[in-house]
């Protein structure tokens, strides 16, 4: 498996302005996150708002440089050859009213990735715009609308449409369904899945929906306050989950037949602040198992049973 | 008798009407889950309930009943004096949902002027209460907070807080929980059911997450393109749907195992083009010739069902 996607360390720091009086604050909203991905494979990022989901999303598509890590796209150094590499990931946005032009007819937002990465003829990028909504279950004619004329379901089919074009190694995919009607996101997770059998696409996929990262990831990061927790196979981490906070998001995702006697254990407070993070294990102030040693001594992440966890007391959970 | 009790309610915008002729009646103490796509008429047949709907939306219904007394005939003066007292609701998103101009506090206490006569430091002190009731930490201190000094879970705690002011009968909560992270989510349901038995309170819950609807509704309305496809009790409507409708919203969530997800073909029907016949008809797998013509809500096996074929009719 050749690996398209290998992240080291990446961090993203932002001064927060907090008057005249006083220096800047610093939000660490990316701290140091590794990970490899493969060609065809998916590889799910969850966790909560202000966990650092879309901070890593705008790393990993170039659109913001990290102020520290590595990052590689297909063997080349991403802060390096930049500018080439931007054809090779693209992205998927959360709300589709918001990501395409509405002034734009859609044969010209398509078209415009080939205008810009290739040398294709008029002709030609027309051709493929065409090709490229029939595979994405839309019609020829529809090249010639507006945006407006199209549902939301038909818009995220263009905005994937768009970001396929310019036939991309990896593609970001921000909360793709989450704005979309159940029935509406079971078709557009089917044809994310048809795109990837088809064109070996690397995705990485950001959602809160731990129903449809089961369905659609072969890999999981749980993401908590800018660092990783617990990192593995989706069925792994899933059938016995070893960090708390991992735990706690799957107990609180409801089911659609649950189970009588099931465990709950709800999660207690918000978020920290991002200014002034707890010392120690970040997740220590909500942690049912926190000891004197996790207010302490931040918890590393480690190999254990398969996948990677950032726990002193994850022995203790599995 | 029961506390609500909605008969051939229609609600119309000019041109054809997005809710179309809903049937629904709630016991005090009942926990309902009206559950559809967007689209589906639930969020406007509620506010419809509430008497939110301004010209030129019409609402017509042979009976609009809660406690015994017929809304339709009320003043709209007498009509206010109920809505936002013994019919509360909630909103989807807590930040618009509060005025960010004024405190919480003021807002809280806004409440308990207009509808109980509390003033000064009684409404001080029972606004308090009611923040503390929906666990917000320093509780004093949050009154005067302004709703963009908190996070989108506490400003749902403080809209609930709201909602319950006035001790409702029947608080109706529209997709309370959509906003907010899974974490939260959890939460502020539990919060909801908390309330709910604790005061004996109806609950109306609109969502269309059918995950929330199985762990907290006894009873679910399904909507389809303004009209109810299905009523019936949980678990059974979700174990065996006798409507086309329901499978497909089932079969949609994804499920462990599961390698492709079912989906009908299309889209919800806008209410310019909806079909003659049956409105599922040109999207169903099951559609026949008869699907043509319209069908009536009927009782099924285990509950009513607007479909000529329906599912699972056979006892297991």
């Amino acid at each position: 498996m050749s690996i398209v996607l290998r992240a080291r360390e990446l961090t993203r720091h932002y001064p927060v302005s907090r008057g005249l009086l006083h220096r800047p604050a610093l939000v660490r909203a990316l701290n140091g996150v590794s990970f490899d991905l493969a060609a065809g494979r998916t590889l799910a990022v969850v966790g909560e708002s202000g966990c650092g989901k879309s901070t890593l999303a705008r790393a990993l598509t170039l659109i913001e440089k990290p102020d520290a890590g590595s990052l590689e796209i297909a063997g080349r150094d991403a802060l390096v050859h930049g500018r080439e590499l931007r054809r090779d990931v693209q992205m998927v946005f959360q709300n589709p009213y918001a990501s395409l032009n509405p002034r734009q007819k859609i044969l010209d937002q398509l078209a415009e990735p080939l205008r810009n990465f290739t040398g294709f003829s008029r002709a030609e990028r027309r051709e493929r715009v065409l090709a490229m909504l029939e595979r994405v279950g839309l019609r020829p004619e529809h090249a010639w609308r507006y945006p407006h004329m199209f549902s939301g379901g038909q818009r995220q089919r263009i905005a994937i449409a768009r970001a396929m074009m310019p036939s991309p190694r990896v593609l970001v995919a921000d909360e793709p369904t989450s704005a979309l009607d159940v029935s509406i996101q079971a078709q557009v997770l089917n044809l994310f899945q048809d795109l990837q059998a088809e064109y070996a696409t690397a995705y990485v996929f950001i959602s809160h929906n731990l129903a449809v990262v089961r369905h659609l990831a072969h890999e999981v990061l749980v993401m908590y306050l800018g660092r990783a927790v617990e990192s593995g196979p989706t069925e792994r981490l899933y059938a016995r989950p070893l960090h708390p906070y991992t735990r706690a998001l799957l107990a609180a995702t409801p089911s659609l037949h649950p189970a009588p006697q099931r465990q709950r254990i709800p999660l207690v407070g918000e978020l920290p602040d991002p200014l002034n993070p707890p010392a120690g294990c970040a997740f220590h102030t909500r942690c049912p198992y926190a000891t004197e040693r996790c207010r302490a001594e931040r918890p590393e992440l480690r190999e254990l049973d398969g996948r990677q966890v950032a726990c002193h007391h994850a022995e203790l959970l599995g | 008798m029961s506390l609500l009790e909605i008969r051939n309610l229609s609600v119309s915008f000019g041109g054809p009407p997005v809710v179309d002729g809903l049937d629904l009646s709630l016991e005090a103490g009942e926990v309902l889950a009206v559950v559809g796509e967007s689209g589906s008429g639930k969020s406007v047949s509620m506010l419809a309930l509430m008497g939110l709907i301004d010209p030129p939306g019409r609402v017509s219904a042979d009976a609009l009943r809660f406690a015994g007394q017929d809304l339709l005939a009320l003043t709209p003066r007498a009509r206010r004096r109920i809505v936002g007292k013994d019919i509360a609701m909630v909103f989807q998103d807590p930040s618009s949902a509060l005025n960010p101009s004024y405190t919480v506090g003021f807002q809280i206490e806004e409440v308990l002027r207009q509808h109980l006569g509390l003033r000064g430091k009684a409404a001080r002190r029972r606004a308090t209460e009611l923040l503390e009731r929906v666990e917000i930490p320093a509780a004093a201190r949050r009154l005067d907070a302004y709703p963009h000094q908190l996070s989108g879970g506490m400003a749902q705690r403080v809209a609930i807080a709201m909602a319950i002011a006035g001790e409702p009968r029947l608080l109706i909560a529209d997709e309370p929980t959509t906003a907010l992270d899974v974490t939260i989510q959890a939460q502020i349901m539990a919060l909801l059911l908390d309330l709910q038995r604790e005061q004996d309170m109806a609950l109306l819950l609109i969502s269309h997450d059918l995950a929330v609807v199985a762990e907290s509704a006894r009873r679910v309305c399904v909507m389809y393109a303004g009209q109810a496809v299905e009523l019936g009790t949980l678990p059974a409507l979700f174990e065996a749907p006798a409507h086309p409708y329901s499978e497909a919203l089932l079969a949609a969530i994804p499920q462990p195992g599961q390698t492709r997800l079912h989906s009908l073909p299309g889209m919800v029907p806008g209410r310019f083009d909806r079909p003659a016949g049956c409105l599922l008809a040109p999207r169903c797998p099951y559609a026949q010739p008869r699907c043509a013509e319209r069908p009536a809500l009927a009782p099924s096996r285990l509950g009513m069902v607007r479909c000529f074929f329906p599912l699972n009719q056979e006892a297991p």
